[in-house]
């Protein structure tokens, strides 16, 4: 009695190694080391004699399973919703990352007084903006004029369209080359503010998510009346923002001649090292410069981390409940079929096909669920817009990304709850006793 | 009650089903705990009770503007006023940004407004005759080991110095705390004296962040709100004046719609619960037919058939959930323990139990609802005849 129970027990701890070894080895293996595994599964099930047994074992099982579909349904919707969560919340993740890492790239660079983190909370005076901008690493236009943009970051609080309270936008006072800086920005609609006047244009992002900012609407900013008279579409983090012509921004907000950052184009991506070390050298000023990739990737990099953990946590909860369902089915599948399982062992059939048709009927069921789980959330939340607080304390507005990487680690979750929801119910029909078996009702 | 017994065994007679069941009910009640929380953490920071007599008045652009000092002795001067004060948000790191807290620079009476942040007499005595001196709530203390008498260097990522230097040091003179268990997380904040800071720094000089109001009544809280915004009205630095409850919430709504993340979640979560304990359910009566023909036979009338399998439903779901919102509260309280009181999770407390137990006696009704229909419907010569 004690040496099965110790037997059983080692059984157990072999059963459990294996399966957190396979989970290891679906989770870390690239696609296509899992595709070599199906196919080379497929190939054994075809071309030996115990491959095909196992085949029609599985086949018969499968053949059942609108018998028992109540039960197998748990599997599959239990499986769609872990993934259904994890699928949403990576996308979301993703969605804020892209949205931010897409506005920097590596040949241009932003300066800050030396200390500040962004750029709501950095000060320059004229002169030493104007003295970057003459750093000899920044690139200069057919006109020779460097290509510099003095920026001022302000906030307003102007009313959600979804809740129709007010939230914070953010206002960019921008200089006259922040075109041929910002390339990728293009208006859609209307057309750009005029310089020196008190015009704006919006981003399309900024314009989805709050209220007034439709072409030709006028929105008043401490006490002086501002038109909107174009939008534009950056695809970046930029689509959050209002933009002005800065000399107008600051005589408003009474910032004087100061600015809160200078964004410059650099002759090429390696000149950037240069460009530091030539700001630092210079005694007079008192300024940080970083990349703009490295600027925005600082800047999603708390929160989509936040995201992704929370995704993981909550998704292997739900993982856990999940693989209890599965194995509540399953077991109850094995039962009800255990009269056939041990007929078929009487025959002469071996365990393994037993073993290989109850895991592969779990995992199919699981594909199923995930697939489904993921489909889900890619038609609700592909492209789905929303926004939150950033670095700037204003409004970030971005779009959930279901991508195919966050699909397929979907996919993978669902793979590796089948496999733990199958791998103990088929172990047991496979020590299944022939007689008790066939003894059962 | 006397039935207890019975279910109990009901229950447990397949040992192996049971236990699996309840492990879902389980992980799905500890992430319900876990999930309410965090919603309660943010509800609660939108919803405090404190703050309803005291109101904020900042820029009507954004609060990140400042608002000149002139505004204090007409604000003062309004009826229906009681205290005002104003602050500054510094922005300070220490030294790393990773070490995140909010520090401020404060006027003189700013604890006569915040008497829920408890600071010793002579502490406050120490604060204002410390030209460099600072506050700090004990649990921020805790978190970086610091003493009375330490000095803190935070690097300015805002105001730098006249001269231009980012590095403020300050002396510990004082630690306050929050005795309200729920509201630990505000002891993570550093004041420091407005009047040193308005002299260091090298510009903005003579402005203030926010000012902070008292009203003599709270129901002159709407009165008084208007009053001072129409002291700025046409001005280039208007004001906007709320509670400090409407402003937290304004606040906490830019982050997003939390409850609806995690009414999302919850609603997948607990339609896959229902589905789960649902079949086991079915299961469950399917294989005790003839045993429920036999009650019958016995004596036990349709409504007690019905009500046992309830019961049995209920009973199951209230074990799983109970013990999963127990290990919520332990989950919580460890990582509240482990990442410091700032975290938003609020405790596991009664009103999070209570909401738990609601749910899981529906869920448990909506389970056992269909398979204790059919217990209740079975003819007992049939059922006997396994047909």
């Amino acid at each position: 009695m004690r040496a099965s129970r110790l037997r059983s027990a080692g059984f157990l701890a072999a059963s459990i190694g294996a399966a957190a070894a396979a989970i290891a080895l679906l989770v870390l293996a690239p696609w296509w080391l899992l595709l070599a595994l199906v196919a080379s599964l497929g190939l054994w099930m075809l071309s030996t004699r115990i491959g095909r047994q196992a085949w029609s074992v599985t086949e018969v099982g499968l053949a059942t399973i609108p018998q028992r579909i109540a039960a197998s349904s748990v599997v599959v919707v239990g499986i769609a919703g872990v993934v259904a969560v994890l699928v949403a919340l990576l996308a979301m993740a993703a969605g804020f990352e892209l949205a931010l890492r897409q506005g920097g790239t590596d040949d241009t660079a932003i300066v800050m007084r030396a200390g500040s983190q962004t750029e709501i909370n950095s000060v320059l005076d004229h002169d030493s903006a104007t003295l970057v901008a003459q750093a000899p690493q920044v690139l200069r236009d057919a006109a020779g004029v460097p290509i510099a943009s003095p920026e001022l970051v302000l906030v307003a609080s102007l009313p959600k369209k979804s809740s129709g309270q007010d939230a914070n936008v953010e206002i960019r006072g921008v200089g006259e080359r922040a075109w041929s800086l910002r390339p990728n920005v293009t208006i859609i609609n209307g057309r750009r503010f005029g310089p020196g006047l008190r015009e704006m244009i919006v981003g399309n992002g900024a314009r989805e998510q709050f209220a007034g900012l439709d072409l030709g609407s006028a929105l008043k900013l401490n006490g002086q009346t501002w038109t909107v008279v174009g939008e534009f579409d950056s695809q970046d983090a930029h689509n959050s923002e209002l933009w002005a012509d800065n000399d107008v921004v600051a005589a408003t907000y009474r910032r004087g001649s100061s600015t809160a950052a200078v964004t410059v184009r650099l002759t090429g991506a390696d000149a950037f090292d240069a460009f530091k070390a030539a700001l630092a050298s210079d005694p007079r000023l008192k300024v940080d410069a970083k990349t703009t990739r490295a600027y925005y990737t600082d800047q999603s990099a708390g929160l989509s981390k936040l995201i992704r953990i929370l995704g993981i946590t909550i998704a292997t909860i739900m993982a856990i409940g999940a693989v209890f369902g599965a194995l509540n089915t399953m077991y109850a599948a094995v039962a009800t079929r255990s009269r056939e399982i041990a007929t078929l062992r009487a025959i002469g059939f071996r365990a393994l096909p037993v073993i290989v048709s109850v895991m592969l009927e779990t995992m199919l069921l699981a594909l199923l669920g995930g697939l489904l789980g993921a489909a889900a959330t890619w038609v609700l939340f592909n492209h789905y817009t929303v926004s939150t607080l950033g670095a700037n304390f204003t409004q970030v507005v971005f779009a959930f990304q279901v991508s195919g990487s966050v699909l397929w680690t979907g996919i993978k979750w669902a793979l590796a709850i089948g496999l733990i929801g199958g791998l103990f119910p088929a172990l047991r029909a496979a020590r299944l006793q022939v007689t008790a078996g066939l003894r059962e009702l | 009650m006397k039935y207890l017994q019975l279910v109990w065994s009901a229950m447990f007679r397949r040992k192996t089903r049971t236990i699996f069941t309840l492990l879902s009910v389980l992980a799905a009640f500890l992430l319900f705990g876990l999930l309410d929380s965090v919603r309660s953490a943010f509800a609660g920071a939108a919803n405090s009770v404190a703050g309803v007599d005291r109101l904020v008045t900042v820029s009507k652009i954004s609060f990140t503007l400042s608002l000149p000092k002139s505004l204090l002795p007409r604000i003062q001067a309004l009826p229906g006023v009681a205290t005002v004060t104003y602050a500054n948000w510094f922005g300070g790191v220490y030294q790393d940004p990773k070490n995140f807290f909010a520090n401020e620079a404060v006027a003189d009476n700013f604890f006569d407004l915040y008497p829920e942040w408890q600071l010793s007499a002579a502490e406050r005595t120490a604060f204002h005759s410390t030209r460099t001196g600072a506050v700090v709530g004990e649990s921020l203390a805790k978190k970086f080991n610091w003493k009375i008498g330490d000095k803190i260097p935070l690097q300015a990522t805002i105001f730098p110095q006249k001269g231009g230097a980012n590095d403020w040091t300050f002396d510990l003179v004082g630690m306050f705390r929050v005795a309200d268990p729920k509201q630990k997380s505000r002891e993570s904040v550093l004041f420091f004296n407005w009047d040193y800071f308005d002299e260091a720094r090298a510009f903005g000089n003579g402005n203030v962040g926010w000012y902070l109001i008292r009203v003599t009544d709270r129901n002159l809280a709407q009165q008084v709100a208007s009053a001072v915004d129409a002291l700025s009205t046409n001005s280039d630095h208007e004001t906007k004046t709320q509670t400090e409850q409407a402003f937290n919430a304004a606040f906490v709504s830019q982050y997003g719609d939390i409850g609806l993340i995690v009414g999302a979640i919850m609603g997948a979560v607990f339609f896959t619960l229902i589905l789960l304990t649902g079949n086991t359910m079915a299961q469950a009566v399917r294989e005790r037919i003839p045993e429920l023909a036999v009650l019958k036979t016995i004596g036990f009338s349709n409504q007690s058939v019905l009500g046992l399998l309830l019961t049995e439903s209920v009973l199951l779901i209230l074990l799983g959930g109970a013990i999963g919102l127990v290990l919520a509260g332990v989950v919580v309280d460890a990582v509240r323990a482990a990442v410091g009181e700032a975290v938003p999770m609020s405790r596991v407390g009664a009103s999070i139990w209570l909401r738990g137990l609601g749910l899981m006696v529906l869920i448990g009704l909506i389970v056992g609802a269909l398979p204790a229909r059919r217990g209740m419907r079975l003819r007992i010569v049939d059922a006997l005849a396994g047909r």
